[in-house]
């Protein structure tokens, strides 16, 4: 049978297709997601950590295999890290975002908002010690008309990190840290005159952390950072209690020069200065002392952590799952006995901290191998095994815990990022401009984020 | 394209004996024949063509129009994207950070202009005047280029360290006091545009100096007859004749520096007191941190539209100069 076209035109128009073909195909690529077969549920979990925690990555792969032989009906497929923000979005349109996905206390009010979470409202009332969890914290997850989305699983409050042995050169008393912001800054005072670059007192404030960590000097100050009036939520700092967080901070950074000459930090940039022994204090939660010691050889002995200076508040954070809002009720219903048995459940707590000891991982912190969220008795008998196996100086933390007892912690912000983002400017304004006016950051502020908190629905 | 079947010879035998034996074709016939062979001999361009229509249309035409439709909708990437008419913009117009990115944004530009217009093409001249080692010259203006954009904005954050910075140090040294360079609201945009600068100002410089090349030398040597030196040579001769690669260099420098993003993100994030913040960064912040994709996508359209002004004040600007 004889062709319509020549060879040479059959060439072309197979390299045609082919072309097309491989144009279409790798634009089509990248979507579907991995389903269950033969009876199992098949779920896809976030908060592996990466390769290079070799002992939380151990645990971790542990963990999915005894939760798979304990549940043969459920098959865990672990993805490395956790929320990115970046790539949230569009995994969640591609279809690739995970079943169970990693979350930080600042996110859920705005997945909630956006639809972007399955309701686990009655899902989550069968699960075992669900009724233990501070509920607070949970409130954290829910909606305006008091749905769940979602589970915390840790928790944490703002205190003091400082270093032991730049308090000694210094002449200050490491056992008795610091309990008002006075005491900081005669502290940070002695710290600072040790000279060669030592940093009495150091804050962030970029990239929405000196926001965040400005929400947590209002409520040490006692000031909150938004009320809700009526139906709608207004800004609640422009206040004399805000004016003397920000006047300590313009002392202390201006008056003082306490706090170094390089501002716009971050994070990382704070911790490493405490890692090189060149910084005495600065505002953060326990779990950063681990952080301290592994990224930077240090030692917990030379670590302490006092409770939020004030005392007249703290803020709260944490992290939590929530669960794809894609997700079949199999799969979310798999997903929640994930969560609670992997992070809530306190029938492992004893192994859980075993497999710490073992692996000559810090116990006795006030952050993990367990989580903070519990209330009640499940609270005191995670207290009581922690402090059974504790392997670091936990009376140097003692100040901490005693003051999460007393302190009042408040949660953050509704629409907190951008909140945050407009805090950061005040904090840099002050940091950066020894003529910063106050009086005129904060009302500024004040219209900004409420401009921003009309948006909260 | 034409390829070398092209020639009607081959295909269509002239010849009267030949034209004798088959009956006429109609006009319509013939132009749908000639078609036909047309199509036949450029099927391959056709092909890449096609395919080249398809990467685009996906990669680029597609996720502007989808830009354009996002930014009068709401979107949770969950259920359909529900239409709100101009509320992305009106929230945009609200935001306060939203004039004050505009601002930042054309105060980068200006500034990157007259740093980042005027110093490539003095160095280029300069360059073009070197008798020797004009190959290293060359090379050590570009070797900046090469360099990682976020390996460049981290090693500069390192010489405008206020503590143990490069520039501080040296100052120091030399019994002067030290800046604030990016920790000061007035003078953190100009140490970001020194950076942009920098980082840029290597393939800008080869552009001009392509363009000098092209001058023809009996211009120069004539004014030198007549005692022009360097001066009265870059006014007369040099300037009139790159004006127009001048000019297009100068829309092509508005439309890459109003999308500055690199250096304020990694360098200040946008501080100090909101001094850096600029419409990228402002955009980035609506999308990855706001989750807003509906007015990240209204301020993005806002950009374009600012962007497409130059983007075709510059094609006319080429046509014209391609005509002369």
């Amino acid at each position: 049978m004889s062709s319509t076209w020549s060879p040479t035109v059959r060439r072309r128009m197979f390299c045609l297709l082919l072309a097309g073909g491989l144009t279409l195909g790798v634009a089509a690529c990248g979507s579907g997601s991995g389903e269950s077969t033969g009876g199992k549920v098949k779920i896809t979990v976030t908060g592996q950590p990466p390769t290079s925690q070799p002992f939380e990555r151990g645990v971790f792969d542990a963990d999915v295999k005894e939760f798979e032989e304990t549940h043969p009906d459920i098959d865990i497929e672990p993805h490395e890290g956790f929320m990115d923000p970046k790539t949230f979005s569009a995994k969640l349109a591609g279809g690739q975002l995970e079943d169970v996905y990693y979350v930080y206390f600042t996110d859920p009010a705005q997945i909630i908002a956006r639809r972007q979470a399955a309701d686990i409202t009655e899902a989550a009332k069968g699960l075992k010690n669900f009724g233990d969890i501070k509920p607070e914290l949970l409130d954290n997850f829910r909606d305006a008309d008091g749905k769940l989305y979602g589970l915390p699983t840790m928790n944490y409050s703002m205190g003091l990190v400082y270093s032991r042995p730049l308090f000694q050169k210094a002449g200050l008393d490491p056992n008795k840290s610091p309990q008002t912001w006075d005491e900081v800054r005669e502290a940070a005072k002695k710290i600072a005159a040790l000279g060669n670059g030592t940093v009495g007192y150091a804050d962030y404030s970029k990239n929405n952390q000196g926001g965040w960590h400005l929400t947590a000097w209002l409520y040490s100050m006692g000031s909150e950072v938004a009320r809700k009036d009526g139906d709608n939520w207004i800004a609640a700092f422009d206040n004399d209690k805000a004016k003397a967080a920000l006047n300590q901070l313009r002392a202390m950074r201006w008056e003082d020069d306490t706090m170094g000459s390089k501002q716009l930090l971050e994070a990382q940039d704070v911790q490493r200065m405490m890692g090189a022994g060149q910084l005495g204090m600065y505002m953060a939660a326990p779990d950063n002392i681990p952080v301290l010691v592994k990224q930077f050889n240090g030692k917990y002995e030379d670590y302490g952590v006092a409770g939020m200076p004030g005392g007249q508040g703290t803020l709260l954070g944490g992290e939590g799952y929530m669960i794809n809002p894609k997700a079949s009720p199999e799969k979310i219903k798999a997903g929640l006995e994930w969560v609670r048995w992997k992070y809530l459940n306190p029938e492992r707590f004893e192994k859980h901290v075993q497999q710490y000891v073992d692996g000559k991982q810090p116990v006795g912190l006030p952050a993990e191998p367990t989580p903070d969220v519990w209330q009640g008795a499940v609270r005191d008998q995670q207290l009581a095994i922690k402090a059974k196996h504790a392997n670091v100086p936990a009376e140097n933390y003692q100040s901490y815990v005693d003051a999460s007892a007393r302190i009042k912690g408040s949660i953050e912000p509704p629409n907190a990022q951008q909140v945050y983002a407009i805090l950061d400017s005040v904090m840099q304004a002050v940091l950066t401009d020894r003529n910063a006016n106050i009086d005129q950051q904060l009302s500024s502020a004040v219209s900004k984020v409420n401009s921003v908190l009309a948006q909260v629905k | 394209m034409s390829s070398p079947r092209s020639s009607s010879v081959l295909d269509w035998p002239a010849t009267a004996s030949s034209r004798a034996g088959r009956p006429v074709a109609s006009a319509a016939e013939r132009r749908r024949n000639r078609w036909r062979r047309k199509l036949k001999e450029n099927l391959t361009a056709y092909g890449l063509l096609c395919a080249a229509l398809v990467v685009f249309a996906l990669f680029s035409w597609y996720p502007i129009v989808r830009g354009v439709l996002l930014s009068f909708q709401q979107v949770d990437f969950v259920n359909p994207p529900t239409w709100v008419g101009f509320d992305n913009f009106t929230r945009l117009f609200e935001d306060p950070l939203f004039g004050v990115a505009w601002r930042n944004t054309l105060l980068f530009t200006v500034l990157a202009l007259v740093f980042g217009f005027v110093v490539p093409f003095v160095t280029a001249v300069l360059l073009n005047e070197l008798r020797h080692a004009k190959a290293f010259f060359r090379l050590a203006v570009y070797l900046p280029v090469m360099l990682p954009p976020v390996v460049t904005a981290l090693m500069w954050k390192w010489f405008y360290d206020p503590g143990a910075g490069l520039f501080n140090s040296a100052l120091g040294a030399v019994g002067l006091p030290g800046g604030q360079w990016l920790d000061s609201s007035d003078t953190s945009m100009l140490s970001l545009v020194f950076v942009s600068t920098w980082a840029n100002m290597g393939s800008t410089t080869l552009i001009y100096l392509a363009a000098l090349g092209t001058i023809p030398g009996e211009l120069y040597e004539a004014a030198e007859l007549d005692g022009a030196g360097l001066w009265k040579r870059l006014i007369h001769v040099t300037l009139p004749q790159t004006r127009f690669v001048l000019l297009v260099l100068l829309l092509l420098q508005v439309v890459a520096t109003m999308q500055v993003f690199t250096e304020p993100y990694v360098m200040t994030g946008g501080g100090p007191d909101d001094s850096t913040v600029t419409v990228l960064l402002l955009l980035y912040r609506y999308a990855f941190v706001y989750n807003d994709f509906g007015s990240a996508s209204a301020l993005s359209l806002l950009l374009f539209v600012a962007l497409g002004v130059f983007s075709a004040l510059y094609v006319r600007l080429t046509r014209k100069a391609d005509q002369s």
